[in-house]
């Protein structure tokens, strides 16, 4: 189970990795979902999956009988996740009025704070 | 006593809702913001001399015994970074009460500077690892709102590569965070100084130590991991680049200090090495980049990321001597680069440009802001008496200590390098004439104005000068805190609960 998922994550942050080096912002985008999303999983498979096994401790008992799965980390990828669609929202606004004050979302072509040599910095 | 360690964050959280909610009554706002920069100011100087007194001191939030709730934790260093934080914070919020326009106040700049605070402080007192993560967004969401405020063509420009590229440091910090819970099952900084040293997987420790040194690394804008500082310090008020250079880039550097001797094992080589090459290369090519520009802020903004360089230098050599350099260089390149921004912007609101070419004549329109360039300048590039000689020297003496003859070469040549940028601005911003004879005299801008903007340079340049003619207490001061981290022994026993046996 849990290598069948760190094979999904790999697929993911290539897939990832690919988008985010196109030129394209909207493909930057896309890439930094898919990565975030890969990250969250990372946590998610560090906790240990077990199936259908709830984390409770019968009657009489210190520590679970059976292993089970830490339910912590699942809770720090709700923290994660809320804290990532609020940075992914963030991005996609000012990837909006990039835009619309740019005139594109072409990185190649955004060198007004860096301009190249050859057209002078005046 | 849990509440002394949490103020350095809500204080400025509770400011900045308070501010946000006064925005559109900008005088109203500006007072808030500068009355809670007074009040954190304060708070962490009773941190820092209760640390003093008392050595490194802990709180549990809400009483869950570590290392299962989240523990704040100021040993010394945080102690000085705080104190340093609580500096920059006053200084530059008394100068950004005369730079930042009234457009950007009602945006709701104060609110967003005071998040940034909370963000910095947050950080330095915290014992958690994900709480780290947590700070760090906080730190990251208020410093890209404060890096588009006003939305001017060049800002949207640089924010999208500074965005672009800090996200990735998050889920790089993200995904070793997640790793580091599966391996030993605690996010409890002290508690992973004791579970890593029993950790028998060389291969996870490597791949776990190359992801935290790329996202800290992002951060504190190391080679080859630096292009985003750039592309993106020259665009905003030249308040925000003033903080941001202060302190942004200086918390990656102090969460590798805080990872690398706390959490790590003292004897993994493989982290040191791989830093000490990204430092070397730091230095150099921020240096050289500099010397390539011809603008007043780009070359400080050069600079900051060669300084980088030697913080990072004194962790990788990792010895008592140099981990005191680091700190001390911390100290030093804090209030020094800060300063020489505040200057660049009052410079360029004297001669009407941060272009060197078409500025001029500052020394004959201004003789005090002339000195107070002069000193934090040369005390950039390392000349002695000033602070960054203390700083360099310490530096410097640690590498030749370990024979580590090319390592102290590369120090000194970026050193005069760094004096080659800092005697060109001199000569064409200080020295020469305005080219139009457009510069305004500092006499010639309100008395209010003027106190706004020459307040803070001064007492930041008093502070540079003080640390240089007496250097004394602030090395010692150094080297307890580096001994301190590099034995963590009594910062553990202070966070855990005592163990049996």
């Amino acid at each position: 189970m849990e290598s069948a998922l760190v094979l999904v994550i790999g697929v993911m942050v290539a897939a990832g990795v690919y988008l985010m080096l196109a030129a394209n912002l909207l493909c930057y985008l896309f890439g930094l979902i898919l990565l975030s999303n890969a990250a969250n999983l990372v946590i998610f498979v560090a906790g240990r999956l077990t199936r259908a096994v709830p984390p409770l401790i019968p009657k009489g008992q210190e520590a679970p009988v059976v292993p089970v799965a830490n339910a912590l980390p699942q809770a720090m990828i709700l923290t994660a996740i809320v804290i990532g669609f609020g940075l992914l929202a963030f991005t996609l606004a000012l990837v909006v009025a990039c835009y619309r004050e740019l005139d594109t979302i072409d990185s190649d072509h955004m060198r007004l704070a860096e301009p190249p040599p050859d057209s002078g910095e005046h | 006593m849990g509440w002394l360690l949490a103020l350095p964050f809500l204080l400025p959280i509770a400011t900045g809702l308070l501010a946000m909610a006064a925005r559109r009554r900008p005088r109203q706002a500006r007072a808030i913001s500068l009355a809670g920069c007074i009040g954190l100011f304060v708070v962490v100087v009773i941190i820092f001399v209760r640390v003093l007194d008392q050595g490194t001191i802990a709180a549990q939030m809400g009483n869950w015994p570590a290392p299962f709730g989240i523990s704040l934790v100021v040993d010394r260093l945080s102690a000085i970074m705080l104190l340093l934080a609580g500096l920059v914070g006053l200084a530059v919020a008394i100068f950004a009460q005369a730079d930042v326009d009234l457009r950007r106040e009602v945006l709701g700049f104060q609110g967003f500077y005071q998040l940034l605070l909370a963000g910095v402080c947050g950080s330095f007192v915290t014992g958690d690892l994900f709480n780290l993560y947590v700070w760090f967004e906080v730190m990251l969401i208020a410093s890209f709102a404060l890096l588009i405020l006003g939305g001017e063509r060049a800002q949207l420009d640089g924010g999208i590569k500074y965005v672009a590229l800090n996200l990735v440091s998050t889920l790089f910090m993200l995904m070793a965070i997640g790793m580091v819970y599966g391996l030993t099952g605690t996010l409890n900084m002290a508690a992973l100084h004791v579970a890593f040293a029993e950790v028998d997987q060389p291969a996870a420790l490597h791949m776990l130590a190359v992801l935290l040194i790329v996202a800290f690394g992002i951060k504190a804008a190391l080679f080859p991991l630096y292009f985003w500082l750039p592309a993106s310090y020259h665009v905003p008020p030249v308040a925000v680049t003033a903080v941001f250079a202060g302190l942004l880039t200086k918390v990656g550097v102090y969460a590798l200090i805080r990872t690398f001797t706390l959490i790590f094992p003292a004897d993994f080589r493989f982290a040191h090495d791989l830093l000490l090459i990204a430092a070397l290369l730091t230095m150099l090519s921020g240096v050289i980049g500099a010397a390539s520009q011809f603008e007043f802020r780009k070359i400080l903004a050069f600079h900051i990321i060669s300084q980088i360089g030697f913080l990072v230098l004194g962790l990788a050599l990792f010895s008592p001597l140099a981990l005191a350099g680091s700190i001390f260089y911390m100290v030093h390149n804090i209030v020094a680069k800060t300063n020489l921004l505040l200057i660049s912007g009052t410079a360029r609101r004297m001669a009407g440009s941060f272009k060197l070419a078409e500025i001029g004549g500052l020394y004959r329109a201004s003789p005090v802001l002339a000195a107070v360039f002069f000193i934090a300048a040369f005390s950039l590039a390392g000349f002695p008496p000033l602070s960054g000689f203390w700083a360099k020297l310490m530096l410097v003496s640690a590498s030749l200590e370990q024979a580590a003859y090319w390592v102290a070469a590369v120090a000194l040549i970026t050193g005069a390098l760094t004096l080659f940028s800092m005697s060109k601005i001199w000569s064409e911003a200080f020295w020469k004439p305005h080219p139009q004879d457009g510069v305004r005299a500092l006499a010639s801008l309100s008395a209010t104005e003027r106190v706004q903007r020459m307040l803070p340079a001064i007492l930041l340049v008093a502070i540079s000068l003080g640390l240089g003619l007496f250097p004394q207490p602030l090395i010692h001061f150094c080297e307890v805190a580096a001994k301190e981290l590099l034995d963590p022994a009594a910062y553990v026993a202070t966070v855990l609960p005592a163990r049996d046996g």
